[in-house]
């Protein structure tokens, strides 16, 4: 609940932060409509909608309405997918008006103390320190292998978490140990003579949790032939600041991204995660008031570019991959086609893996409901959504379902879990199951020579 | 406001869930896709079913509580603004294809259906339903109907009153009626069903539609003129009728829409030329190629330069597409968009871009120019900032002009968009006082107590004013 002075307090900050003119920009068409998974989710519901959502904002910045509750919860329920900008024919930048919009009302608005308590914990205290990622991750790496997790199961301990939250302890990956974390390189070469020098962002969550992801990321870079530059000061990108209404931290993230990145003569930054990518992508526009960093920011993002494309330019769908014989199905991360526009190289890619059968699934471009934290705070509606997605995964009898994004990774898994069908189906990063293949096509290649030379 | 009893009374038909007072859920459809209308409705209502319209309709008559139905507020009059409060009556759960009838070709539907979704629905079974709004992909056919609503095929095909058949509308004292049929020929009774066509929800309730379906063209062709001169691309328009070659879309598009329109779809658009026609004909293949070589002729012996055919079926479809975004697309360039209907007859349309231009000129403003020219009907768009007053002032003078241009050569002041509140204080000027004592006559005899989407069509004085409405 706000009350009635922080209302008007968040109303104040409207009128004199909102971009008054990207507000006039929606003409109301509606062509947005059909793109929104909340709008058809919620059984049409205008509230639920971006059309909606922007006449919200607008009237709350008009002094029509105040920001109560309602406005809130529909502010809250957007997943923040951005499928609303791509088909804006205004060109509305919805992303942007969000974003502002849910930071004014973090900052105004006061949080029950255990909220404030986990916001604090993981924004201020996690997130922002790769050092404190690894040793968080660690624990977790520790209570997987020490037994602690099976008693906790066995116990039913967890059963005084939210359902939300039990769920996604089921589904995340097995993680590296703290010394596993500890060395990570800071400069790969390529395989062949190097036909890019690329540099490497690791994300803080990638780097940790989903090390492997990351090792391979950069196995195909230096297969591609790339030379590969780690830069050891990076850190987290902010995204989740950013969309979380802590946008002060998020600017700091950046600068400190910006900094690690700026003096190093690469042709690309490469990026393994949707969500992180297109943040990175947008680190001018949330640096535009900052005169000493939004043009060293606007150099920053225009080296972004998802692997998947950096992969493609450099034809790796060219080299032998090869997986055994399986049904493969993409679930577009939002970000990464919404905010980073690619869609098409991912898909060329899983193409061209031999032994493959690729089934485009009806939908695979609407969003899986995980949006970063979304599934932990809007369990209700993100399991809709997700129960919906995997009624369209099964369409497509895959049996691997490839994303391209931590988030959706987990939330797949836990899809596949909550369909029952562990047994059958698996989820994984697109990288992971491109090295696969190279993989798998050496191993072929190898058994062949033997066989020939013997 | 709602008196409690009666907000209890309809709550008890179609449930709390389908009631909404909120302030959130009342703000979200206080307006259309009208810039510079906005009015907060008192509830937001969604039935279930035609029984339950009627019952609300009953209750809001005794009540006197105004009724504004709506499909997806992508109407251009502020048609669905509710300008005197009230209920807005929402048909997201009467979105069923009743029937797709192969014998009859015809489809029955509630008024829910998205335009598209039925035009997917009838094309699977090799049928064809013509009436394509620009708007279609989120349109209702509900909303088509009441505001007669044309498209891209209109020229061949017609608008949508040449494909409704039949309806089932519920009256404002909550009778229920049925109009026309499946039949091809009826002639009993006043024409009901045309007279709700374009009534813009002012008569009635529309809960069911019967709607005449033909068979698909056999093969269709997609070609794009290039112009280095606007009227020259005009003249073509009005030549290719005079020729007498009918074909299915005759879309014309100046400069700045090209502009816009390639930068939200991106698909290649010439914009280093001053104007394009996009023509289409479909038919049998002979007929198709010898209609597309003729009308080829005559735009290149009007200067076009080039002329040039669509490849495939898929970049046909994006040049369609691309069309169909084009006012939406016009909106990135400024915070207001205000878009125009006027209509003349097709041989005096180089007039008219001519005149457009000319008046743009004297008042020193933007004006993109973009419309089904074979119909006649262009819409001359300024894209403004409601917030500059002055310059809206000259806006208001610039589009007074523009309609007094289409009036004076024999046009309309909207062709397609509907009068709605936005149009209400010019009707009179298009239809004189006798037109509108007859309309009105009607209107109370069928909604005496004036709750049907009361404040549109009519106005409550007749003053000249085009955009500036507050
Ligand atoms: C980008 C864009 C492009 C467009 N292109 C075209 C075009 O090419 N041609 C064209 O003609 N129009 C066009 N329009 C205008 C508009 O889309 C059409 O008028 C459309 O038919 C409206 O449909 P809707 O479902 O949004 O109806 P709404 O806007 O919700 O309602 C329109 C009118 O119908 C009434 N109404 C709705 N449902 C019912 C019902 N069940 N019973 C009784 N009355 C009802 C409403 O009260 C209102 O008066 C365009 C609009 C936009 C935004
Ligand atoms: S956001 Fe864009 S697509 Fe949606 S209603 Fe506004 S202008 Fe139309
Ligand atoms: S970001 Fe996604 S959920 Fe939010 S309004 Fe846009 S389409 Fe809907």
């Amino acid at each position: 609940m706000t009350t009635k002075t922080e209302q008007a307090h968040i109303q104040k900050a409207f009128q004199e932060r909102m971009d008054e003119d990207e507000l006039m920009n929606c003409m109301r068409c509606g062509f947005c409509l059909p793109s929104c998974p909340t709008y058809i989710e919620s059984g049409q519901q205008e509230t639920q909608s971006p059309r909606g959502r922007i006449a919200l904002m607008k009237a709350v910045v008009d002094g029509l309405i105040e920001p109560d509750e309602e406005v809130e919860r529909s502010l809250s329920l957007c997943l923040g997918c951005r499928a609303c900008e791509q088909v804006c024919p205004s060109g509305v930048r919805y992303g942007h008006l969000l974003e502002e919009a849910r930071d004014i009302i973090a900052q105004h608005k006061r949080m029950p103390l255990h909220v404030r308590l986990v916001r604090k914990l993981v924004f201020a205290g996690l997130f922002p320190y790769q050092e404190r990622m690894r040793k968080a991750t660690a624990f977790l790496g520790w209570y997987q292998r020490s037994g602690l997790r099976a008693i906790v199961r066995k116990t039913g301990l967890l059963r005084l978490l939210p359902a939300s939250f039990r769920q996604m302890e089921r589904v995340l990956p097995d993680v590296p140990t703290a010394k596993e974390m500890k060395n990570r390189p800071h400069r790969l070469n390529p395989d062949e003579p190097a036909k890019k020098r690329v540099a490497f962002f690791t994300g803080c969550l990638m780097d940790t949790m989903f090390m492997t992801t990351n090792d391979a990321t950069m196995r195909l870079l230096q297969l591609a032939g790339c030379e590969v530059i780690i830069p050891p000061s990076q850190g987290c990108c902010g995204a989740l600041h950013g969309h979380g209404g802590e946008k002060e931290m998020a600017k700091e993230l950046a600068k400190r991204n910006i900094a690690a990145f700026e003096q190093l003569d690469v042709d690309y930054i490469v990026t393994n995660a949707g969500g992180c990518g297109a943040f990175l992508l947008e680190y001018d526009h949330l640096l535009k008031d900052d005169p000493e960093w939004c043009d060293r920011a606007a150099a920053f993002a225009a080296k972004i570019k998802d692997v998947s494309e950096v992969l493609v330019e450099l034809e790796f769908h060219q080299l032998p991959l090869r997986v055994a014989p399986q049904t493969i199905t993409y679930q577009d991360s939002c970000h990464l086609r919404n905010v980073m526009k690619t869609a098409s190289a991912p898909r060329r890619l899983l193409r061209a893996i031999e032994g493959a059968e690729f089934r485009e699934m009806k939908d695979a471009d609407r969003c899986c409901g995980s949006a970063g934290i979304y599934n932990l705070v809007e369990p209700e509606m993100s399991m809709q959504i997700l129960d919906y997605k995997m009624e369209m995964a099964k369409q497509t009898k895959a049996t691997t379902i490839v994303t391209a994004n931590p988030g959706c990774l987990l939330q797949m898994k836990l899809g596949i879990e909550r369909a029952g069908l562990t047994e059958s189906v698996r989820a994984v990063h697109i990288v992971d199951l491109l090295l696969e293949a190279a993989e798998g096509a050496q191993a072929v290649r190898e058994e062949e020579r033997i066989r020939q030379t013997s | 406001m709602i008196p409690n009893e009666a907000k209890k009374r309809l709550i008890q038909i179609v449930g709390a869930e389908n009631y909404d007072d909120t302030k959130a859920g009342r703000l979200v459809y206080s307006y259309d896709a009208t810039p510079q209308f906005q009015s907060l409705p008192d509830a937001v209502v969604a039935p279930r079913n035609t029984q339950e319209v009627a019952e609300i309709a009953k209750i809001c008559n005794e009540y006197r509580i105004p009724i504004v139905p709506r499909g997806s507020g992508t109407n251009l009059c502020a048609g669905t603004c509710p300008v005197e409060g009230g209920i807005v009556l929402l048909f997201k759960h009467m979105n069923r294809i009743l029937e797709i009838d192969e014998e009859n070709l015809t489809a029955t539907v509630q008024p829910g259906v998205i335009t598209l979704d039925l035009m997917r629905a009838v094309e699977e079974k090799g049928l064809f339903y013509p009436p394509d709004p620009g708007s279609m992909k989120i349109s209702t056919i509900g909303g088509n109907i009441s505001e007669n609503s044309g498209g891209l095929r209109g020229l061949k095909y017609g608008v949508t009153r040449d494909y409704v058949l039949g309806l089932e509308v519920v009256l404002a004292n909550g009778d229920v009626i049925r109009t026309g049929g499946k039949l091809a020929k009826d002639v009993a009774g006043y024409d009901l069903t045309r007279l709700l066509v374009g009534a813009e929800g002012t008569l009635g309730i529309v809960t069911e539609a019967t709607l005449k379906l033909i068979p698909m063209p056999e093969t269709k062709q997609t070609m794009l003129a290039l112009y280095q001169d606007l009227e020259a691309a005009a003249r073509s328009v009005s030549k290719i009728i005079a020729n007498q070659i009918i074909p299915a879309t005759l879309e014309f598009l100046d400069q700045p829409t090209l502009e816009v329109v390639e930068d939200y779809a991106r698909i290649g658009l010439p914009t280093d030329v001053k104007a394009v026609l996009l023509i289409e004909q479909d038919g049998p293949k002979e007929v198709v190629e010898r209609d597309m070589k003729k009308m080829a002729d005559i735009c290149r012996s009007e200067q076009a330069v080039s002329v040039e055919l669509a490849r495939s079926e898929e970049e046909a479809e994006a040049l369609r597409t691309a069309r169909r975004a084009a006012l939406s697309a016009l909106a990135r360039l400024k915070p207001t968009t205000i878009l125009e209907d006027a209509t003349v007859p097709r041989s005096e349309i180089a007039k008219m871009v001519k005149a457009i231009n000319e008046i743009a000129a004297k008042y020193q403003l933007k004006i993109c120019t973009f419309g089904h020219a074979g119909d006649g009907n262009l819409h001359p768009t300024c894209p403004t900032d409601a917030r500059n007053r002055e310059e809206m002032e000259r806006v208001e003078k610039a589009f007074e002009e523009i309609f007094a241009k289409a009036i004076e050569l024999g046009g309309t002041i909207t062709g397609e968009h509907g009068v709605g509140a936005m149009k209400a204080p010019y009707l009179e000027w298009k239809l004189g006082p006798a037109g509108i004592a007859a309309m009105k006559a009607i209107k109370q005899a069928l909604d005496p107590n004036n709750i049907m989407n009361p404040g549109k069509v009519f106005a409550k004085s007749t003053r000249k004013r085009v955009v500036v409405t507050r």
